[in-house]
């Protein structure tokens, strides 16, 4: 696959243990596809890995949580010029063999976004039950919202286009963003596409969502859909798809 | 009662008195000094002042002019409370823009020193 103009982002906090492997494993099976790691101000060997790995690293002088990484590996795609940037997760959840599926359906759909979201393939890494359980609440929600399904809300696996680009280079949200970037896709009548492809368990370290962040994360994304619905700019909703 | 409005004046006299130690150690600034100097002065007044509380009292409503002194103190605070809300929200996000600009620019100038150590040892 042609990688020219996409750049493959993978925002890390303390994954030193995970990045390296998932970083060579991005340049093995996505030959050519620039790979940078935005290395959130973590205090182990995150950064260092990374390079090791082959990836350039956009060192953070502060830890600014997820949304504010992400976004910053957005403005430096976006000031760079790339016309597509591929998102994954630093932990090894996401397998890189799957990201030329989300590009050419990026390419084929012309749409703005696709994510990659957890298929029910037997052999799959099963989600936690809890988290499952979030995962259907928001989906539920989201529905009405986005007048279509959403099949994985939470998902951090994504593709998105030069449009979306610009947008979010501009305006991100900037602690869970996953669920409210939906929200701001639909409010800016941007269309997205789900591809489904296979989770793995992370390769290291712990989940930064711990039973307590939970409950914040589930009232802050709650709260965070909502004040997106009220920032409406006066432009129609995005009409309902079929199907 | 009495003695409560002698407490609630002495409190806004040390709130005052910390709030220009502050101002003077440079901890608190000028403009964001100004909320706290006008609460702790209305607070002292009227603590003071038994003719303005009880007209105050008068309009809220409320028999006991230490009471109507309490919840003005309760409405001051809170306001206050929004109001540096709002300021620590946009220092946050000036913060998050200025990080990642830092960032960026600190990897592009990497970037560049790179380039010119390629050129050099070509």
């Amino acid at each position: 696959m042609n990688y020219d103009g996409t750049l493959l982002i993978i925002p890390a906090y303390n994954e030193g243990g995970a990045i390296g492997p998932v970083v060579r494993e991005v340049r093995e099976k996505c030959a050519g596809l620039a790979v940078l790691v935005i290395d959130d101000c973590s205090t182990d060997a995150t950064a260092t890995e990374a390079k090791l790995g082959g990836a350039r690293v956009l060192r953070l002088p502060c830890h600014l949580g997820l949304g504010g990484a992400v976004q910053a590996g957005y403005k430096l795609a976006f000031e760079q010029g790339y016309e597509r940037v591929v998102r994954i997760d630093g932990d090894g959840q996401h397998d890189p063999a799957d990201v030329p599926r989300l590009l050419e359906v990026l390419e084929k759909t012309g749409y703005e976004v696709v994510i990659g979201v957890r298929s029910k393939e037997p052999g799959g890494f099963e989600t936690h039950p809890i988290r499952k359980a979030g995962i259907h609440f928001f989906r539920l929600l989201l529905r009405p919202i986005l007048g279509r399904a959403a099949a994985d809300p939470t998902s951090g696996f994504l593709a998105v286009n030069e449009r979306a680009l610009g947008v979010f280079a501009q305006s991100f949200p900037l602690e869970y963003p996953e669920i409210e970037t939906l929200v701001v896709l639909q409010r800016r009548r941007f269309r997205f596409e789900e591809v489904p492809c296979r989770m793995r368990k992370r390769m290291a370290g712990r989940s930064s969502i711990t039973a307590l962040k939970s409950v914040y994360y589930v009232i802050h994304v709650l709260l965070g859909v909502f004040i997106n619905i009220l920032r409406f700019d006066g432009r129609p909703r995005a009409e309902k798809r079929e199907g | 009662m009495e003695r409560l409005l002698d407490v609630l004046a002495g409190l806004s006299f040390v709130l005052l008195l910390l709030v220009l130690r502050s101002l003077r150690r440079e901890h608190i600034r000028v403009e964001h000094s100004v909320s706290w100097l006008a609460a702790c002065g209305a607070l002292l007044l009227l603590s003071r002042s038994r003719a303005a509380l009880g007209r105050v009292s008068e309009a809220l409503g409320i028999a006991e002019p230490a009471v109507s002194l309490i919840f003005l103190i309760l409405i001051v605070f809170l306001g206050v409370f929004y109001r540096f809300s709002r300021v620590v929200s946009e220092l946050k996000d000036m913060n998050i823009t200025l990080t990642q600009k830092v960032a960026i620019l600190e990897y592009r100038l990497r970037e560049r020193h790179e380039e010119e150590g390629t050129k050099a040892r070509d």
